[in-house]
């Protein structure tokens, strides 16, 4: 019972920190049409930019700094790249941030080399705020949750609430019509591109000391960023919200409990074959949830693109 | 003036090649390693460490035979055996008759039956496979040939040492195995289970899994598992982001007791463990640079620091490999003739700059040597990793360990 706790700590803590990735993603795809590619990256940049503002101004500068680094780094990608690219398409834009990512990479390892960089948890956070029965708690967790909730809110309210916020979700809809009343359209566009790049960093800068800084980090992050806004449903926050927690809670409980194949079959009422080592199911039958957990996110998403092509929340059809 | 560019040229020309058999020639040795992608900084600071045993132990001092030079030749292999086969050709079709390679016993195992078939039917070129680290113990046992050396302890030597130290800790009564889902986790594993049920009956494996290799971001519900499991020591074979991570991961989530490792040390992880892996993190490992074993030791460390300040020697094996190849064509009279040297190298003893010997068993071509376990730590460290204050001390050494273990190697000799 305490380690269903822990554990729902910790996919939360896993969640959130893919929704602040994947809610700047979904935001760029649904505005711009854009898959970029290079969204992960951005996270790696926010990570090495803060790890070495931190060398010299501290853990603090970094997250104030980093972050609005990245944001400009990716108008920048925007207003001079993929402005420019646009115009031929959609696949010259793909091939543009898949480019961009390897650029990023090959600039990363040339600029800090390619080892493991000591970046690490302040030393304020460096404590164990609780402890259930044993497990616990760092403080650092606790502090990642409160940033990342804190800017669900903050986006929340600016996309709702505000002038700003209800131009930009018409622009998601109707950019033509938004365009004719006299909104300078490609400027939200590169607003929208910034502020979800530099999410991105501040992804990168809080999960550096936990998940390490490394050339590899965006690869690794990469690809489920993409599942996520496509079980969410497109260019909806609440879908990037609500599908970050579920996978971060799906693979933490799979990986937590070595559930076996075979309890679940013979639950189901079908019989371990006699010879397992003859069988041509073995591989099958002695398969532990740690081992596919990293892949349920996976099937989830085909099952979600079969049955519900538009994403949990989502509401274009196109 | 077209005549007289030519005879420029030419005259150049000759020069060079006068200049060439006048003095001594190079020998080459081919490194075939990654050098790009995820384990590139293992690769590259593999490099900078044969690079710099060629010129301090080789080169600087005169050569060898009649001033033959060693150089290193970089190949990039992404780790990948496909790519190292048809770089070992680029290699061969060059000339170079010593190859060196460390990273990935997939790869190893490739060159080994590459290089032992181009020897078959290429008499007149054959080449040396000097393997510095992959150390998958079928490549001295059941995959051995005439042609592999390895100078790095295997996996089941490592963990005869380890498991070793383990069942002497009587406070350890349980122990939790974690590894990579590939051929070297499984082995890692296998014979922690194997050895620790002869030398410690009463220890009960709580936990034994593996996960898989470079894909999992967070390692928090592993070490969630570790903590309740109520492990008093973990063993893992991790090696690159997979080890930090999980390392980081263990100790954060309020696992006290020690981690023994494979590689839990150099390539930025040490930096990167700094404060949090103080008393956790142990590394079994050949070779000791802290406390500095001799004086010569330690003006090689610090010669290599100047040359490379971000660099760390973490492989000492590095330098014997270097050391041992030029004793053995000194004693072969000549580098054309790599069945004279390889002769010469087999049960070879060297001593060591660090201070210890080398052995290199002649019935599989396994180095036999000190096997110690490093303890990771900020205080009594003479020459620290990554830049950090931090580094390994040898804690406990196994003299000569294993010399007497079993193989199951059949070589066929020239």
């Amino acid at each position: 019972m305490d380690l269903i706790l822990v554990n729902l700590i910790d996919g939360l803590v896993t969640g959130l920190l893919l929704f602040m990735l994947s809610a700047g993603l979904t935001l760029i795809f649904s505005m711009m049409g854009v898959l970029n590619f290079a969204h992960a990256s951005f996270y790696m940049l926010g990570a090495y930019f803060a790890y070495s503002i931190s060398l010299a101004l501290g853990f603090w500068m970094g997250l104030l700094v980093a972050p609005l680094i990245v944001g400009l780094a990716g108008a920048a990608v925007e207003r001079y790249g993929l402005r420019r690219v646009h115009q031929y398409g959609h696949v010259p834009e793909l091939i543009f941030t898949f480019g961009l990512a390897l650029l990023i990479e090959e600039l990363v390892q040339f600029v800090w080399g390619k080892n493991q960089m000591a970046y690490s948890v302040p030393d304020v956070l460096n404590f164990t705020a609780f402890a259930i029965s044993g497990n616990s708690i760092p403080a650092y967790k606790i502090f990642m949750i409160f940033i990342s909730v804190g800017i669900f809110i903050g986006l929340l309210y600016v996309l709702t609430k505000t002038r700003v916020g209800m131009i930009i979700q018409a622009a998601l809809s109707y950019p033509r019509t938004v365009e004719a009343l006299g909104h300078n359209v490609p400027l939200i566009f590169m607003g929208v591109f910034g502020v979800g790049t530099a999410l991105a960093g501040v992804a990168g800068v809080i999960a550096g000391p936990v998940l390490g800084t490394f050339p590899g980090m965006a690869f690794v992050l990469g690809s489920i960023v993409f599942v996520t806004i496509v079980i969410g449903g497109l260019g909806s926050l609440w879908g990037a919200l609500f599908a970050s927690l579920l996978i971060g809670w799906m693979t933490t409980f799979a990986k937590a409990y070595n559930i076996e194949m075979s309890n679940i079959l013979n639950g189901l009422g079908i019989a371990t074959p006699e010879n397992l080592d003859e069988s041509l199911f073995r591989d099958f039958w002695s398969l532990t949830s740690p081992q596919i957990a990293d892949i349920l996110p996976y099937i989830l998403m085909v099952l979600i693109l079969i049955f519900r092509p538009a994403g949990l929340f989502g509401k274009r059809s196109s | 003036m077209k005549n007289i560019t030519k005879l420029g040229a030419v005259s150049a020309l000759s020069l060079i090649i006068g200049a060439g058999s006048a003095f001594a020639d190079t020998i080459k040795i081919g490194f075939i390693d990654p050098l790009s992608g995820p384990f590139a900084s293992t690769g590259t600071n593999g490099l900078h460490q044969f690079e710099f045993a060629a010129d301090y132990m080789v080169n600087d001092k005169g050569g060898v035979l009649d001033g033959d030079t060693f150089e290193i030749v970089s190949f990039d292999n992404k780790t990948s055996p496909k790519e190292s086969l048809i770089q070992l050709q680029v290699a061969i079709d060059q000339g170079i008759r010593y190859i060196v390679q460390g990273n990935g016993s997939a790869v190893a195992l490739a060159l080994t039956e590459a290089v032992d078939k181009h020897n078959r039917r290429n008499p007149d070129s054959r080449v040396l496979f000097l393997n510095y680290a992959a150390v998958d113990p079928a490549l001295t046992n059941e995959q051995c040939n005439f042609w592999h050396f390895r100078f790095d302890a295997n996996a089941d030597m490592k963990m005869d040492a380890m498991s070793d130290v383990i069942a002497k800790d009587e406070s350890i009564k349980k122990v939790y195995v974690i590894g990579q889902d590939y051929s070297f986790g499984k082995a890692v594993a296998d014979a922690a289970v194997s050895m620790l049920g002869e030398k410690r009956p009463d220890i009960e494996i709580v936990g034994n899994e593996l996960h898989p290799i470079g894909k999992v971001k967070d390692f928090t519900p592993y070490s969630r598992k570790i903590v309740a499991s109520g492990a008093d020591a973990v063993i893992t074979g991790n090696w690159g982001a997979d080890m930090l991570g999980l390392g980081k991961s263990i100790i954060e989530n309020g696992f006290t007791g020690p981690i023994y490792t494979y590689y839990g040390a150099g390539s930025g992880m040490t930096g990167a463990f700094g404060e949090t892996g103080k008393g956790a993190i142990r590394l079994v490992s050949e070779g000791i640079v802290n406390p500095p074993p001799t004086e010569e030791a330690s003006a090689y460390y610090q010669a290599f620091q100047a040359k490379y300040p971000d660099g760390n020697i973490d492989q000492t094996r590095i330098s014997n490999t270097v050391g041992m190849l030029a004793e053995a064509i000194k004693a072969a009279g000549t580098a054309d003739d790599v069945v004279a040297v390889a002769t010469a190298l087999k049960g070879m003893e060297y001593q060591t700059i660090w201070g210890s010997k080398v052995m290199m068993r002649a019935e599989d071509h396994q180095a036999i040597q000190n096997i110690n376990i490093l303890n990771h730590t900020d205080e009594g460290v003479t020459f620290p990793f990554d830049g950090s204050t931090f580094g390994v001390v040898s804690e406990q050494t196994v003299e000569m360990a294993s010399a007497d273990a079993p193989t199951t190697c059949e070589m066929q000799r020239p």
